[in-house]
């Protein structure tokens, strides 16, 4: 907001200057069409923006005089003396009142009644007091224009490429360590200089995200639906080019969620979410990468629908879409000439499909990202370099030529002679099977037409071009160097091979290449090769746990919840929350839900917080800020006591603390809102199985789960894992098994993966009798 | 009117280049090669902190290509500077582009980039646009 406000302040200085002119002239020939036309457009340029910026004491002045204006306009009334002193003393006013904005200084507001009384027809003439030039604050920002940024930018890197190589004909010859002192301090100074300059290229990512709520407003109006948006991270700075390019996609990307991901309120409703679907929009930066997030709870993608889609445009068989893995098949969304939905609808049909999206974000070297559940909503990331004319590379060498490889495509590097890597033949095709995964290889002297020296084992980089990898086999890899890319010539660029130029220190012109375009050139199919990684995706499925939420805890310590009781996360001020009937409470939607903490809220303006909600109550709780979605590994090291920690899992090499759910509803949630739901006794939890699987499963269908029995209370009944039937039992046991094949006849035993049976039993024993 | 040309060698005869597309004439080093582009594009050279893509002149005429020349004319087109190698430079003057006799026809490569004529002590002097010979931008300029 701040920054649309210096904006505003910005452009109105900037026109009232430029009006100044024009007043005077006024002045002299009220009849002036033109003159009329350009104080007309000023007040209600200032007017339009002040509706938006809440500036209530503008828009009063400006709507006022756009009135009278627009009187004089449509000839309603004829202009004099009077009138045009009235005009110009609002108008000086405006500018009075924005200077006052720009210096933080209140300005008194007694005078402006008057000013717009005068507006009327027939009122006296007021005396235009004599403008000594309002108090103009020192202005801190200059506004500039863009290509003489773009030809800063240009000439930067210029002198990046003439400092190296002064600084390697320098070292040609001996060197005066006087004059290598003052190279040092230019090459220094060269840094520097750039790192500055690539700034004024960055904005905040909130020049793509303010509009946002507006047109999410707009088109979910248009279509019946009702959604909440909720945007993080608008403080994100991104190449301002990138900006630009990012709007289209990203409006588009938005339009397609509320169009087709999310369904209208009545459906919802049945399929028992919120009936306002709800968008979250997000970037971060995570190392020289920015990840914008959209993500929405409406229906995911439906593949099938695409195939059936696909296969009846005649654009690809059948069977070949029905053998593609998983992600493959989502991926067939930016196939081209597709619209997802059976009617071209007016919000979202308009030509430009996800083809087109995810075309122009790779145009600047980015990809897209799909996550799709059924049912439960799509999350769509986009990763984008931070800028576009600096970038790290890896460079290879062929022989003795060499070529930069962008960082970003590279997965890993390995040697061909490592033991973990198999080159094989398959029909004729080099295969390179790094690790248990399959890739093709291609080798770029051959595609290159470069001849090289037999000298033995090459280096494969393994490359990632969005819709799948390759290994690209090189002689040697010599460098990782952050290099200036120019577009190279035409006649370059048109062998496709080539993604751009650069003069790296050696002095030697160096080739970048276009990976996406070597894969083409190979004649690389991944659409079969996805298919070949079906049986490694198949594994990794099976190995996935429960999905949970990564956040980082108010002490700083990262934990995880299961994602299946957040109902969602939400920004609060920490003014609602109170210390208050002997515990903390936040005051959210009109209502008091507990709040619970694992550190101090102190010194806090905002809070994020996570809505618990185990089927009948419903808890807050306070965390620094949301994280990541995860999968839980099996493996879940149960914690030595009780308390707010359940466990320790193992992610990605670190250990995550994971919250107690159970406890955090123990203690929290207001008890007397779930005495009816009946007790659930676990027992023989000691691998903590039951607490990670069961336990959520039986409180999202209504029960209160304890593993140990609160004082008191009786459980309605017991559930054992096996052979761990607590004697005597103070209530009906339900026994799981681990295998699910029934050991005997008389064996009531359940499976401890069959959810219906688990359920039905628990009911029967709570029922009555054994049976 | 008179207009500056540059006289030079190119595949061992004489033409006029209109100075207005030249930028500067200079010595070109190392080339790095561009793997599969068209075979007239010699490669990637530095000039200064500047790359310029070095295009065979003789190769760019559709004849046989010559004596390695090292020689260059640097010219601008299109927001990307080319190196166009040439034999020998001779010269720098003012002459009056002529048109072709009629009925003249030229040679298939040289029938592309001619532009006119220039004479030099009676000498017609074939005055050739350097645009013409780069690669992929003589299509666009021909109507």
């Amino acid at each position: 907001m701040d920054d649309l406000l210096q904006e505003f302040i910005a452009e109105t200085r900037e026109t009232l200057e430029a009006l100044s002119g024009e007043i005077v002239a006024w002045e002299a020939h009220p009849e002036d069409r033109a003159r009329l036309d350009a104080i007309f457009r000023f007040v209600h340029t200032v007017k339009g923006s002040c509706g938006f910026l809440d500036l209530p004491r503008l828009a009063r002045l400006s709507h006022a005089a756009e009135d009278v204006l627009a009187n004089v306009r449509a000839g309603e009334r004829v202009p004099d003396r009077a009138f045009v002193n009235a005009v110009l003393a609002v108008v000086d006013r405006i500018g009075e009142i924005v200077e006052a904005i720009d210096a933080g200084e209140a300005l008194d507001d007694s005078g402006e009644d008057l000013l717009i009384a005068a507006l009327e027809e027939g009122s006296e003439e007021i005396v235009l007091s004599q403008s000594t030039g309002p108090t103009r604050g020192a202005s801190r920002s200059v506004r500039l224009n863009v290509d003489l940024l773009d030809r800063m930018m240009s000439g930067m890197s210029d002198m990046v490429l003439a400092r190296n190589e002064l600084s390697r004909r320098l070292r040609q010859g001996d060197l005066d360590p006087m004059i290598e002192a003052a190279l040092e301090r230019l090459s220094g100074t060269v840094a520097e200089m750039r790192d500055t300059v690539t700034r004024t290229r960055m904005q905040k990512i909130d020049q793509l995200f303010s509009p946002l709520p507006r047109m999410v407003r707009d088109t979910a109006t248009g279509l019946g639906k009702s959604v909440q948006l909720h945007v993080e991270g608008s403080d994100v700075e991104l190449d301002r080019e990138m900006i630009e390019v990012m709007r289209d996609p990203l409006v588009h990307i938005i339009r397609n969620a509320i169009d087709h991901g999310i369904e209208a309120p009545d459906d919802r409703r049945k399929l028992g979410k919120r009936e306002a679907g709800r968008l979250a929009v997000s970037a971060r930066q995570s190392g020289n990468q920015i990840i914008i997030e959209i993500a929405d709870d409406g229906r995911g993608i439906d593949t099938e629908r695409l195939i059936k889609k696909l296969v009846a445009n005649g654009k690809r068989r059948e069977e070949e879409l029905r053998a593609l893995s998983e992600r493959a098949k989502l991926a067939l969304v930016f196939e081209p000439g597709l619209s997802s939905k059976d009617e071209v609808s007016e919000v979202s049909g308009r030509g430009v499909g996800m083809d087109v999206v995810r075309s122009s974000i790779e145009a600047i070297g980015g990809r897209v990202e799909l996550d799709s559940v059924p049912g439960k909503g799509l999350r769509l990331a986009i990763h984008v370099p931070l800028t576009l004319s600096i970038i790290s590379t890896i460079v290879v060498g062929i022989g003795e030529q060499r070529f930069a490889i962008p960082r970003q495509a590279i997965e890993e590097i390995v040697t061909e002679r490592s033991q973990a890597i198999r080159i094989d033949s398959i029909g004729g095709t080099p295969v390179a099977t790094v690790r248990e995964r399959r890739l093709p290889l291609v080798d770029l002297a051959g595609l290159l037409g470069l001849e090289r020296p037999e000298t033995g084992a090459q280096m494969l980089a393994i490359v990632n071009i969005g819709e799948g990898s390759y290994a690209l086999a090189v002689d040697t890899v010599l460098d990782n160097e952050e290099l200036v890319i120019k577009p190279a010539a035409p006649v370059v660029m048109s062998t496709g091979l080539y993604a751009g130029q650069t003069l790296p220190d050696s002095g030697y012109p160096m080739l970048l290449l276009d990976c996406a375009g070597l894969a083409t050139a190979a004649r690389l199919n991944f659409h079969r090769d996805a298919a070949l990684e079906d049986e490694e995706e198949a594994v990794a499925a099976e190995a996935e746990g429960m999905p949970a939420l990564l956040f980082s805890d108010l002490d700083g310590v990262r934990r995880a919840v299961p994602l299946g009781i957040v109902d969602r996360v939400e920004q609060v001020d920490a003014d609602t929350v109170r210390f208050a009937a002997g515990r903390l409470r936040l005051s959210i939607e009109g209502r008091i839900l507990p709040l619970a903490a694992f550190g101090g809220i102190e010194g806090r303006k905002r809070l994020n917080v996570l809505r618990l909600e185990d089927g009948a109550s419903e808890v807050a709780y306070a965390i620094d800020e949301a994280l990541d979605i995860v999968r839980l590994p099996d493996e879940i090291v149960p914690s030595c006591e009780a308390g707010p920690v359940a466990g320790v899992v193992l992610l990605n090499g670190e250990q995550v603390e994971l919250l107690d759910a159970h406890w955090v509803f123990a203690e929290h949630a207001d008890p007397e809102r779930k005495e009816a739901a009946p007790l659930c006794l676990l027992t023989g939890d000691d691998d903590g199985w039951m607490r990670t699987f069961v336990r959520p499963l039986l409180e999202s269908t209504g029960y209160r789960v304890a593993f140990h029995l609160p004082e008191g209370e009786t459980p309605a009944v017991v559930l054992a894992s096996e052979g761990q039937v607590p004697v005597p039992s103070p209530a009906p046991v339900v026994q799981l098994r681990r295998d699910r094949a029934r050991p005997g006849a008389n064996d009531d035993s359940v499976y401890r993966y069959d959810r219906a049976g688990l359920l039905s039993a628990l009911q029967r024993r709570i029922a009555g009798g054994q049976g | 009117m008179s207009h500056l040309y540059l006289i030079a060698h190119v595949a061992g005869r004489s033409v006029a280049i209109d100075s207005n597309q030249v930028e500067s004439v200079v010595d070109i080093g190392e080339v790095t090669a561009v793997p599969r582009a068209a075979g007239h594009i010699r490669g990637l050279a530095a000039l200064r902190s500047r790359v310029v893509t070095v295009v065979d002149t003789q190769a760019a005429l559709g004849l046989e290509g010559g004596a390695p020349a090292k020689r260059a004319v640097i010219t601008h087109v299109d927001g990307h500077h080319y190196a166009l190698l040439v034999d020998a430079l001779e010269d720098v003057a003012p002459f009056d582009l002529l048109p072709l006799a009629s009925g003249v026809a030229l040679d298939n490569g040289w029938r592309d980039v001619g532009r006119g004529v220039v004479e030099r002590h009676g000498e017609p002097i074939l005055a050739i646009d350097l645009a013409a010979l780069i690669p992929g931008y003589a299509s666009t300029t021909e109507q």
